[in-house]
């Protein structure tokens, strides 16, 4: 049980952190309308994290809003006035993931959920209360062994069965490579489509955390965009979370699906209480402009949009860096999503129309998907780039644990990287 | 509350307060919080699974020349019976050295043999329900022979043309899969299929089906993390689970005794708490025995069994390897002779009256003609169409990246495909020569 005991006190700790961040870099005027945030803001504790999102226009601070989410689809025969006829609830994102895959085991029979420690509730709390409501047989713990997790999982999933498999973090996710990549990838091509493992999702909390160190903070997302056969998904937020997870469920392809451990409990909003669906391999653009693309996912989609109302209302202390003429300029922010196949149409558009891309992630920059993107929309937009594409990342090293804030692109990074992209 | 739930199909947690009283009670020097083990004050070490240090006996009931050991016991099995597994045992060799020499010919690039493993496939093959889920490593195609997938089925697929069903010409020869036959698709990566099996024995309990996930693997995959992985898993969320571990001796050139310094692959079995035999290998009735057993227990029981068979890779590992750059051509010349697992067979059924030199030659004229014939049709068939390089990536919608991919090179084949001669030469081997590619057909 020594190991059962250790993962609680990995938990704990991680989560008691984020109740302790209750300092929020505040937006004096964060205004509801997402298109138009140019919110001023003060400049981050010292020493502190990095700023909470509760405030952030992104999330769906209403019910009207969550509703109007863009691609939301219904997968009922309800037939209510999809805006009006449909409840919210507010919920954090672990609580919206455990709401997909209540959703998913209610309606299909076939469906299990399964990894180390998920049968208490798990130590990020996405599978609470689950194997009471649904049982031991299909909610419950395997032995720790992230290899046999992803074997065991295709093995069920090339019964027909839909396996939902955590993996406890996503640094602990290399032991499943050779099972992901060598097996899950390539099960319905080897087999002429005779099999497949389309029912097959791997969840795995991912990204920094604000003092993970090496293996409780790391972006994988990566290494998995080579393995052709999987998809590969990043919410940002509580509803992003319950309707691509849900996708994730029912898409007939193996999904492995990341989970930015750090909105866990700082991104709370509306959520539809019912079974929806937000489409994989599809961006979603989240504030219009016209002078320069971001594009990013996971954790960064927030520190973006900070960058953005940096720029245009820079505090004080660097204000002296960042010359008027760049701050009006119309910067569009876009939520990759889907890394793997990614929504090439929606970035390639974007930066077509502002002739500039910067792309944000907390992976380091060498052969990272940020390298992948720059190459192709090299390709595609040679004509019409005015600057080059700049990539904002981690560096290429290891998540050193008192580095962090030094690591992770920040604010201050993004906004750097947007003025020297304005300015080419 | 806790403790029921505990208690239900996981078999009760020992950490429970409910079990330290009990294990308390039991035991005279008091027990331990994580376990259930009596304390001693006496300082012992083991390195054998049995009490006295003895090693895992073999289970036998032929002898060499196919006569029942003191004390054995037939298996249940009827003249048909007995006759189908000799003529599937008489056939692996007949496709083996036929498909051999084929790849020597350079017709085909891979194979591998099951030289001397016939008793151990053909007997496990025999003693599994036709709907038993099968995942092999790569020595098992007499599993798929047995439940007649037919030997035109195996050339296609070695031969990789239009007619493989097993995976449409994109894996290397010998990579059988059979979704009819229940047979799950082979893959190279050694031991993928261990964790995997116990996935698919899972979804079988859950589904009700009386039937278990039979596993194949060589006693050199089980050197690898996933087998320690399908253990753990078949024991510790009890699922129907067949193990079966083919110990030929070899892995490549790497000595068994390079492999492991324990009493092979079954002294592990207990260790995991899956109960385990060992069996000959070279003697199909009790290998046939063995397994049955082994298969009634982990259908009952709904947990893994652990199934060593004892054996002798005779053949080279694959046609990519000299065996006797690493083993005596004379040890390999003795074991064939010493114990052929066909032929102490033979000399079984033959001192029943159920077979005899005429049959014999019967079997041999008709299989070769048979195997020849399938090879001859199968050398004749062109592949699949080349659009099949793309397809079966994904399901759905086909992502952007492989739909450009493939215009791409459609369009390099309309400017090249008639002029770049090793391009023009292997087109022709393609149904439809990737016209349907090139957007003319």
């Amino acid at each position: 049980m020594s190991f059962t005991t250790l993962a609680r006190r990995r938990a704990q700790r991680t989560l008691t952190t984020c109740r302790c961040r209750a300092r929020r870099w505040q937006s004096s005027t964060a205004s509801t309308d997402v298109g138009a945030a140019q919110a001023s803001v003060s400049t981050p504790p010292a020493g502190g994290h990095s700023p909470s999102i509760a405030t952030s226009p992104l999330l769906k601070h209403t019910r009207d809003q969550a509703l109007r989410t863009p691609g939301l689809q219904w997968h009922d025969d309800d037939p209510g006035d999809p805006f009006t006829g449909r409840e919210t609830r507010k919920m954090n994102m672990y609580q919206a993931v455990r709401d997909a895959m209540s959703i998913a085991l209610t309606k299909d029979d076939t469906a299990v959920v399964f990894g180390e420690d998920v049968a208490f509730g798990g130590v990020f709390r996405c599978t609470m209360g689950l194997a009471e409501e649904f049982g031991r047989e299909r909610v419950f713990n395997t032995p720790l062994t992230e290899q046999g997790i992803a074997g065991f999982a295709i093995g069920l999933a090339a019964m027909g069965h839909t396996a939902i498999a955590e993996i406890q973090f996503a640094d602990y996710i290399f032991p499943a490579f050779d099972q992901l990549v060598n097996e899950a990838a390539k099960y319905r091509y080897r087999s002429g489509g005779q099999f497949n493992v389309g029912g097959l999702t791997v969840r795995c909390p991912t990204m920094s955390v604000g003092h993970g160190g090496l293996y409780h903070s790391q972006s994988p997302e990566g290494f998995f965009m080579g393995a052709s056969g999987l998809k590969v998904v990043i919410p940002r937020s509580p509803l992003q979370s319950k309707g691509l997870l849900l996708s994730s469920i029912r898409d007939p392809n193996p999904v492995i699906f990341m989970e930015p451990k750090i909105l866990y409990r700082s991104s709370v909003e509306q959520v539809p209480i019912d079974d929806f669906m937000l489409p994989l391999s599809t961006a979603e653009t989240l504030v219009r402009g016209s002078d320069l693309t971001v594009l990013s996912w996971g954790t960064p989609v927030y520190t973006c949009h900070n960058a953005l109302s940096m720029l245009a209302d820079p505090p004080e202390s660097i204000s002296s860096h960042v010359p008027a003429s760049l701050r009006s300029a119309s910067v569009e922010l876009i939520d990759l999503r889907t890394i793997l196949p990614w929504d090439v149409d929606t970035v390639v558009a974007s930066v077509n129309r502002t002739g500039r891309l910067v792309i944000v992630h907390e992976a380091g920059p060498t052969a990272g998907v940020g390298a992948e993107i720059a190459a192709e929309v090299q390709k595609r937009c040679f004509l019409k780039l005015s600057a080059p594409v700049r990539r904002v990342t981690g560096w290429d090293t290891p998540v050193g644990l008192q580095y962090e804030k030094f690591y992770v692109p920040d604010a201050l990074r993004i906004m750097d990287a947007l003025m020297e992209t304005l300015n080419y | 509350m806790f403790i029921k739930l505990c208690r239900g199909w996981r078999r009760g947690l020992p950490h429970t307060a409910y079990t330290w009283r009990v294990a308390a009670a039991q035991y005279h020097h008091g027990s331990l919080p994580a376990s259930q083990v009596p304390i001693t004050p006496k300082l012992q070490f083991i390195n054998s699974v049995s009490t006295d240090g003895q090693k895992v006996p073999t289970y036998r009931v032929l002898d060499g020349k196919g006569q029942l050991i003191d004390g054995a016991e037939l298996p249940d099995l009827g003249e048909d019976m007995a006759t189908k597994i000799y003529e599937n045992m008489v056939l692996l060799p007949t496709l083996d050295v036929v498909l051999y020499n084929v790849q020597r010919q350079g017709k085909i690039s891979f194979y591998v043999t099951a030289h001397g493993e016939e008793a151990t496939i053909i007997g496990s093959a025999a003693a599994l329900a036709d709907d038993d889920e099968v995942l092999g490593q790569y020595r098992e195609m007499g599993v798929l022979l047995w439940r007649g997938f037919g030997i035109e089925a195996v050339m296609n697929q070695c031969f990789g043309n239009e007619g493989d069903t097993s995976g449409k010409g994109r894996q290397m020869p010998v990579h059988f899969g059979s979704k009819a036959k229940h047979f799950h698709t082979i893959s190279s990566p050694l031991a993928t299929q261990i964790p995997q099996a116990a996935g698919v024995a899972y979804a079988l309990k859950r589904s009700k089906r009386k039937n278990c996930a039979a596993v194949f693997f060589g006693e050199g995959a089980a050197s690898e993390g996933d087998f320690h992985a399908g253990m753990l898993l078949a024991s510790t969320i009890p699922s129907p689970t067949l193990f079966l571990a083919r110990n030929n001796g070899f892995a490549i050139s790497t000595p068994a005794s390079e492999q492991f310094a324990g009493d092979g692959i079954v002294s592990r079995g207990p260790g995991y708490g899956v109960e385990s035999v060992r069996v000959d290998g070279n003697d199909v009735l009790a290998v046939l025995g063995a397994v049955r057993e082994a298969r009634r227990r982990c259908v009952e029981t709904g947990k893994g069994v652990l199934v060593e068979a004892m054996t002798y890779r005779v053949g080279h590992h694959s046609t990519s390897d000299d065996s006797f750059a690493y083993r005596a051509r004379q040890e390999v010349e003795e074991r064939k002779r010493i114990d052929n697992p066909i032929a102490r067979f033979r000399f079984w059924l033959e001192s029943r009256g159920w077979w005899n030199e005429d049959r014999e030659e019967e079997l041999k004229a008709r299989l070769k003609k048979e195997v020849m014939s399938a090879f001859k049709k199968a050398e004749s068939l062109k592949r699949a169409e080349l659009s099949e390089l793309f397809s079966d990536v994904y399901a759905g919608e086909e992502p952007w990246n492989i739909r450009e991919q493939r215009e791409e090179l459609s369009s390099l084949l309309n400017k090249y495909g008639n002029e770049w001669e090793p391009w023009k030469q292997e087109l022709e081997k393609f149904k439809g020569r990737g016209e349907e590619l090139m957007g003319t057909k």
